[in-house]
């Protein structure tokens, strides 16, 4: 393998992982608040499909990005409200909001399956993305791609060098001990949740604008359960979530190259990796049930309500 | 101001009034939206859920969709009471298809009915429980997510039937086009009433709908897994066996599907192709949630999830809309039925504003 081929091997790995690290870091801020959302694949859809929507009409891509992330946090709205307002069970709400995420997307957006979008374009930064090597590998992605590190530094920063990150994950591990300090346990798992929908909406917005810009029913193909895996993987960290993504972007990308490099399989199998590769890391990370016991939020999927405590 | 109340003890009748809520709601505002799309909403209430059965064929359709979603969420309910959350009861239906119809293509040469159709039944069942071993096995070994391992599986299901249909399993005479040769009639089940499609696998779902009730009622193991769900530390005080649970809860779900998919492609398809389900195995969720996860209720959610299908087809032919407005009318039934069902915790207040006290 020639250098420019490791290059372009590199490059499609870190794209193919942005849907991952959005979707995972808004998944992470949500657990950490104590709310389990099986829902990210319908946010996501349903972002993707908004996105598209909004960039063919008005062609401004910005807008849609917005739009696309403020779907993501109107689905999140109604987890929210069922789980949070109605304590309802929330892995049974999670998976009711990616059944309805994804059969609305398919409703609404087979007027959109055949149409062209000219999507995002990579920045093409005087100078900088034409150094050798370098330019390639830092330089030359779409502003998603950075904001994408942006939301991981904010987000790191957040949960552990502010006060209110230490009180998101104080709701996290103890509602109890946080309603009687006097935080507003339900209202601060709605930010969460309403934060994790937007950034699964971003996820969802990238891939149908930037990433294969157009529409097609069930695009994100599974992305968003990946995403949820990968909180898991992470021990609910972000810099491992970060880490995870790319390592699940480069299993994506290494189904388009391994016939290049002679492998005979049908592609079918190929395209089984990245699947196969979620039940691998979790069966390695769960494998040490103290490990998780540890780091996973300790309130994480139970509900709450003022009344009973 | 409206604020929501515990009650005493759980309300016995918001129990069985709640699906009927959600029902209601989700009718309500489907209008709604229908009359928003530019429908007039009694004319799309009858393309919806009159049209689809108002002859025989249509009621035999019914019955024949109402039959997998029925069988799979009994399989999926013995998991869901002890809190086992087998979500890829899709991938499990695919693997029992593959089973039988691998079975069908081998044996429809040389075998009779009476042979092949009983070992394609349990070749599905075994297929779809082998599928679901896979996150029973990881769960009981290595305490790795139930719900994660089983929907990824889903995915790897759906590449494993294409790579068969594109590759070994292709029909020679088929022209190219990617499914199977069609099955003979000895590996099809048969029609069980003259001018519809019902075929005899609606009778296997009818024997799973006894075979729950008995085991549902006098089971001790069902009363255990009862209990790990609705009080999981007392069951582990009590010393119930965790493992025999996730392994009982997993398996049933997977020979459920199993069968379910066994009897699409040997009923309705008759070869193997994709898809072989439209998403039964995610819709029979909704069905076991909707019925309460008790068979004779899971009857009945499964009929208004297959009118669910039918409508959505017949509002495609009448009304033009995509035949993917099931999909939306599922999620919502599920979501009215989750919001509806904090009334059997607790009921509402009505507080006037003042009551609420103003912060001087």
């Amino acid at each position: 393998m020639d250098t420019n081929t490791l290059i372009l091997i590199l490059v499609a790995t870190v794209a193919a992982a942005v849907p991952l690290i959005f979707a995972g870091l808004g998944e992470l801020v949500v657990e950490k608040s104590g709310v389990l959302n099986l829902g990210v694949e319908g946010m996501m859809i349903v972002g993707a499909l908004c996105a598209f929507i909004v960039a063919t009409e008005t062609g401004y891509l910005w807008l849609a990005t917005i739009v696309g992330a403020a779907a993501g946090a109107l689905m999140a709205l109604i987890f929210g409200f069922i789980t949070l307002s109605l304590m309802a069970n929330q892995v049974a709400t999670g998976l009711a909001l990616t059944i309805f995420g994804v059969g609305l997307s398919a409703f609404v957006g087979q007027a959109y399956t055949s149409v062209a979008l000219d999507g995002i374009k990579n920045l093409s930064l005087p100078g900088l993305s034409s150094i050798p090597i370098l330019g390639k590998l830092l330089f030359s992605y779409n502003i998603l791609v950075y904001l994408a590190l942006v939301a991981f530094m904010v987000i790191a920063w957040f949960l552990y060098k502010t006060r209110a990150g230490l009180i998101l994950r104080a709701v996290g591990e103890s509602p109890a001990s946080a309603h009687a300090l006097g935080y507003r346990v339900i209202r601060i798992r709605y930010f969460a949740v309403l934060f994790g929908g937007a950034m699964a909406g971003l996820a969802g917005a990238y891939l149908s604008l930037a990433y294969t810009p157009l529409w097609a029913e069930g695009m994100t193909a599974g992305r968003g359960w990946i995403a949820l895996a990968l909180v898991v993987f992470a021990t609910w960290r972000p810099g491992r979530v970060l880490i995870g993504a790319l390592l699940f972007g480069g299993v994506t990308i290494a189904q388009f190259h391994a016939q290049g490099l002679g492998v005979e399989l049908p592609s079918q199998f190929l395209s089984m990796l990245p699947y196969l590769a979620t039940i691998v890391v979790l069966v390695l990370i769960s494998r040490d049930a103290g490990v998780i016991r540890l780091n996973a939020p300790a309130s994480l999927g139970q509900p709450w309500h003022n009344e009973l405590h | 101001m409206i604020r929501l109340e515990p009650r005493p003890e759980p309300s016995q009748v918001m129990i069985y009034l709640s699906p009927v809520l959600a029902m209601a709601l989700m009718l309500v505002v489907g209008m709604i939206v229908f009359t928003l799309l530019g429908q007039p909403p009694l004319k799309a209430f009858h393309a919806f859920f009159i049209e689809p059965i108002n002859d025989w064929y249509g009621f035999g359709e019914l019955l024949i969709k109402a039959s997998p979603l029925a069988l799979i969420a009994l399989g999926l309910a013995v998991g869901f009471r002890a809190n086992i959350w087998n979500i890829g009861a899709e991938g499990q239906l695919i693997m029992g298809a593959i089973a039988a119809g691998g079975v069908a293509l081998w044996l429809q040469a040389s075998t009779s009915i009476w042979i092949l159709l009983p070992l394609m039944l349990v070749a599905g069942a075994l297929g779809g429980m082998f599928w679901a071993s896979i996150p029973a096995l990881l769960r009981t070994r290595f305490n790795t997510s139930e719900i994660l391992v089983s929907l990824m599986l889903v995915y790897v299901a759906n590449l494993i039937l294409s790579w068969l249909i594109h590759g070994p399993w292709r029909d020679p005479d088929g022209y190219g086009f990617p499914q199977s040769q069609m099955f003979e009639s000895n590996a099809l089940l048969p029609i069980l009433i003259e001018g519809t499609r019902v075929h005899a696998g609606v009778l296997i779902t009818l024997v799973a709908l006894l075979v729950a009730t008995v085991f549902f009622r006098w089971s001790l193991t069902a009363f255990q897994m009862r209990v790990s769900g609705l009080a999981p530390k007392a069951a582990l005080y009590a010393g119930f066996k965790q493992k025999k649970m996730v392994w009982l809860g997993l398996l049933a779900g997977g020979a459920a599907a199993g069968l379910a998919g066994t009897a699409e492609v040997a009923g309705p398809i008759g070869q193997l192709l994709m898809p072989i389900s439209p998403n039964y195995g995610f819709a029979a969720i909704i069905v076991a949630f909707v019925g309460r996860l008790h068979p004779l209720g899971i009857a009945l959610a499964s009929l208004l999830m297959a009118l669910l299908y039918l409508g959505g087809e017949s509002a495609q032919m009448q009304l033009a809309l995509p035949a993917a407005v099931s999909g939306v009318f599922q999620g919502m039934l599920l979501f009215f039925l989750l919001a509806t069902d904090v009334l059997i915790q607790f009921r509402l207040r009505w507080t006037h504003k003042s009551a609420v006290g103003v912060t001087p």
